[in-house]
């Protein structure tokens, strides 16, 4: 193999901009990210300082759930860093441990918006339609209801069961420290759930809050929607280290630690993202 | 690391080979031949307009069967299909003709060889930024066969009418969110390969002009798009979930008030999208004036005047683009302050493009100038950009705007930039630069036959623009203005303007056939044919795999040509002495 054809920059950083590649190229792509989320942020003010009134977001939205979720995300950063750490120190297992974590951690996170979402659907169809038909029309709308609930229960089965698997390694194999971490962990996911499935079964109290009752909910779906969105990218990215993505560190350990650096510099944004969003979608 | 060993492989599949390249030069390929497809088919959709615009209401012979009887009855141009064809010529001249040429194609051909780099910085990723335009491109074509026919709210596509258009509206969204995908991955590349993959010696002060261009090019796509696509998203919840961003209260369509929330602002899309759209004129033409600096310091011989000067003044332009949005809005009914802010803004970004013009014209001073196509259609450039950038000037103050804004004016304005301009520059550059990547040369009479009717159909098709509009005749009419009695007097210019299109059509015919029989039948030339300096000539013929030989390292600046006491009239950037 010739040394033309080899990438310069791909492992170690070129001298005089002290950076690899792909480190720059998430910098980049975080500027244009700041640019696409600052657009929408400059939309809400826009729209905000055109208002009549803006409702108080603790009024639609719930602030435990939306502090719970901030937690998950900022946790989630800290393991993602532990993450690359370990790599550093050439500790693989403990890699996947805390990279698993990062992306149970994102999953819940997600969860949670998911039930935050579908509370916001409750239908008042007794309004809309003649008495005649409330009632088939009722039925109609619990057996859809219900059947809404089935992929959640999978999602929330297919997270208990990660949990617990992951759990169990790690009993094997770690200090008492990190069984703790896993625990508690495992706990707050826990009552994050039960916060938002009580949420959900409150559903009936709040009105019908779909994108178009009002800007702000416009706003609300658009913003963490998106940002949902780069969580699930997130999710998948770190996904792919985890399982066959992580092949890398047998012949090239050093740029497969360099990947997680970079796939860390994302994560952190996304967390950053949220960091600006709670406030001013919860609290604001 | 597969792509290492392909190289030493020659039998690779088909795919491989062709289509899922990562190679630069493959893919640099695909978006020229891709793009100049889509430039293609958006010339035809407006020469169908100037059938309409000529002979508004005649049937339209032979062909307007063809498009059936929800498009033109009986050969007659609906009014709709007027719009959609209007509006899709905009969208695909601008972000799928132009850009991806002057961008995807020259930039991922050339940069890596200007830079003596072995490929882009993220190969993958550049496939990825092809094939993300490649899906777009597709879903804007497919949305002329949904129902209701594709957008029709114009490239601008302002709230609200684009918000209560039909399904194909919704369509464009979705292709300008892939559009936007592509340009974002391709700027990210760009950068990170211009800034890390220069060989040894090439400082930023010794980078080719072209390469200065595309990379203030990539910054201004990184961050002037996203907030376009913050912009597209919000207005597909407005269309999908009903949401009221660009909706205001209180609307009423066809007499029926709307049911949905309102309390949103019709301008927050515009502001959103000029904020985007005025830097990407500058996509459209720094690109141009890059290919355009190669062309001219390499035939009339001579350095680049003011080299520096152009590249300060290119920076200042990047940045300057980012603040003069608002003179797209000045009829939007802003305060006095906010209006003269964006007026002295834009009169401030036209003094480094003055600078840039007078550097190129300067260039020409004292040199041995060699009239070959590409130079040619280089200094075609240079009067026609010209007269784009001075028409611009007055739209740049808000009083002349009152006047000028929305009518033929503006259409001829960009018009002169984009096309006798910037296209001009494609046209060089594909003539300039053919020898490398096929060994041959293109045809010079041919070439000719070219540039000369193109040259005289531009100036038939865009100067009476000019005059319409400053007669006050209103851009996207359906008959051109013939319902008002102040157009009565510019209205037989419509078909002056359209037989220069059609007539303007046939004359690309000899390019056609020049680039195809080229291939086998241009003359055979060497490495560097047109005794150039910079390192893209360097390489074998055409590049292969990984581009160079040896490990290139840079002595000197790009434009060395005649250097006193030299035997030959060029010392190439590769040359440690000067011979
Ligand atoms: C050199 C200095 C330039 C100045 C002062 C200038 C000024 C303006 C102004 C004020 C308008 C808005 C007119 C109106 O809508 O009433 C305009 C429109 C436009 N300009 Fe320029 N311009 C300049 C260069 C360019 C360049 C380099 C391009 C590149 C292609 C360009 C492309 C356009 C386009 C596409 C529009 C029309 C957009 C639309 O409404 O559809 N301009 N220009
Ligand atoms: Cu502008």
């Amino acid at each position: 193999m010739s040394s033309v054809h080899v990438l310069p920059y791909t492992v170690s950083p070129r001298q005089d901009t002290g950076l690899f590649n792909a480190k720059l190229g998430i910098w980049l792509f975080l500027g244009s990210e700041v640019m696409l989320f600052g657009g929408l942020f400059s939309a809400y003010i826009l729209l905000r300082m055109g208002a009549p009134n803006w409702p108080m977001g603790s009024t639609i939205l719930s602030i435990p759930i939306g502090t719970f979720n901030t937690i998950v995300l900022i946790t989630s950063s800290v393991t993602m860093v532990m993450a690359w750490v370990s790599l550093k120190l050439q500790e693989l297992k403990k890699f996947r441990m805390y990279l698993g974590l990062t992306i149970l951690l994102a999953l819940t996170f997600l969860m949670v918006k998911a039930f935050e979402y579908g509370a916001k659907f409750s239908i008042h169809y007794h309004e809309y339609f003649p008495a005649l038909f409330n009632l088939a029309v009722h039925r109609l709308a619990g057996g859809i209801a219900a059947m809404a609930l089935v992929p959640k229960c999978i999602l929330g089965f297919f997270f208990l069961w990660a949990v617990w698997s992951l759990a169990q390694v790690a009993f094997k194999d770690f200090s008492r420290f990190v069984r703790t971490a896993i625990l508690l962990i495992s706990v707050i996911a826990f009552i994050g759930i039960i916060l938002t499935l009580f949420e959900l079964g409150n559903r009936h109290s709040h009105h019908n809050f779909p994108p178009s009752y009002s800007t702000y909910m416009a706003i609300y779906f658009t913003l963490t929607g998106l940002h949902g969105l780069h969580v699930l990218g997130g999710i998948i990215v770190n996904g792919y280290f985890w399982g066959p993505g992580r092949r890398m560190w047998l012949d090239q350990p050093e740029r497969f630690t360099n990947r997680i650096e970079v796939a860390g510099l994302y994560w952190h944004f996304v967390d950053l993202v949220w960091i600006f969003l709670f406030p001013v979608l919860y609290l604001l | 690391m597969t792509s290492d060993h392909n190289a030493h492989h020659p039998k690779v599949g088909f795919w491989r080979q062709y289509v899922f390249n990562t190679d630069h030069k493959m893919i640099g390929l695909w978006y020229g031949i891709t793009a100049l497809f889509f430039l293609f088919f958006g010339f035809c959709l407006v020469m169908l307009m100037r059938w309409q615009l000529a002979y508004p209401g005649v049937a339209l012979p032979v062909i307007g069967k063809w498009f059936g009887e929800s498009r033109m009855p009986d050969g007659v141009m609906l009014p709709e299909l007027y719009n959609q064809l209007g509006a899709m010529h905009g969208t695909i001249m601008v972000f799928m003709g132009i850009v991806p040429l002057a961008v995807g194609a020259y930039g991922n051909v050339l940069i890596p060889l200007m830079i003596g780099a072995p490929d882009m910085a993220f190969p993958k990723i550049n496939l990825a930024s092809y094939w993300a335009y490649f899906i777009g491109g597709v879903i804007m074509l497919a949305s002329f066969f949904v129902p209701g026919g594709a957008a029709a709210a114009g490239w601008t596509s302002y709230a609200p009418l684009a918000v209560i258009s039909t399904m194909g509206q919704t369509m464009w969204i979705i292709g300008m969110v892939f559009l936007i995908t592509s340009s974002l991955l391709g700027a990210v590349n760009f950068l990170t390969t211009i800034i890390q993959m220069r060989a040894p010696g090439l400082t930023f002060m010794k980078l080719p002009f072209f390469v200065w261009a595309q990379f203030i090019t990539a910054f201004l796509l990184l961050l002037a798009f996203p907030p376009l696509e913050a912009a597209a998203v919000m207005q597909l919840m407005d269309r999908v979930a009903h949401t009221s961003f660009f909706m205001p209260s209180g609307l009423m369509v066809s007499g029926q008030p709307l049911q949905i929330s309102g309390g949103g602002s019709v301008l927050l899309w515009q502001h959103l999208f000029w904020f985007l759209a005025h830097p990407e004129v500058y996509v459209l033409i720094l690109p141009a004036m890059g290919i355009v600096s190669e062309i001219i310091a390499n035939n009339s011989r001579k350095p680049l005047w003011g080299y520096k000067a152009m590249v300060f003044s290119l920076i200042f332009l990047g940045f300057m683009s980012f603040i003069v949005w608002a003179h797209h809005m000045y009829i939007t009914g802003m305060g006095t302050g906010i209006s003269s802010f964006f007026q002295a803004t834009t009169m401030i970004i036209s003094i480094p493009s003055v600078i840039i013009l007078t550097a190129l014209f300067l260039s020409l001073w004292g040199g041995s100038i060699r009239f070959n196509t590409p130079m040619l259609f280089a200094l075609a450039f240079l009067p026609m950009f010209g007269i784009g950038g001075l028409t611009g000037l007055p739209l740049g103050l808000s009083t002349p705007d009152i006047h000028l804004h929305d009518t033929y004016y503006v259409i001829g304005h960009f018009h002169y930039i984009v096309a006798p301009g910037t296209i001009f520059a494609l046209f060089a550059g594909i003539y300039y630069w053919y020898p490398k990547l096929t060994g041959r040369k293109m045809n010079e009479f041919l070439g000719h036959l070219h540039f000369w009717p193109t040259l005289v159909c531009m100036n038939f098709l865009f100067m009476p623009m000019l005059i319409q509009g400053l007669a006050g005749v209103s851009r996207r009419l359906y008959d051109g203005g013939m319902e008002y009695s102040h157009a009565q007097g510019v209205m037989h210019l419509n078909g002056v303007m359209s037989y220069a299109a059609w007539i303007m059509a046939l004359f690309q015919i000899p390019f056609i056939i020049n680039i195809l029989l080229s291939l086998k039948g241009g003359e055979k030339v060497n490495d560097n044919p047109w005794g150039s300096t910079t390192l893209e000539w360097a390489t074998a013929t055409p590049p292969p795999h990984g581009n160079f030989a040896f490990d290139p390292k840079v002595y000197r600046g790009p434009y060395e040509y005649s250097v006193p006491g030299a035997s030959v009239d060029y010392t190439p950037q590769y040359q440690e002495k000067v011979i």
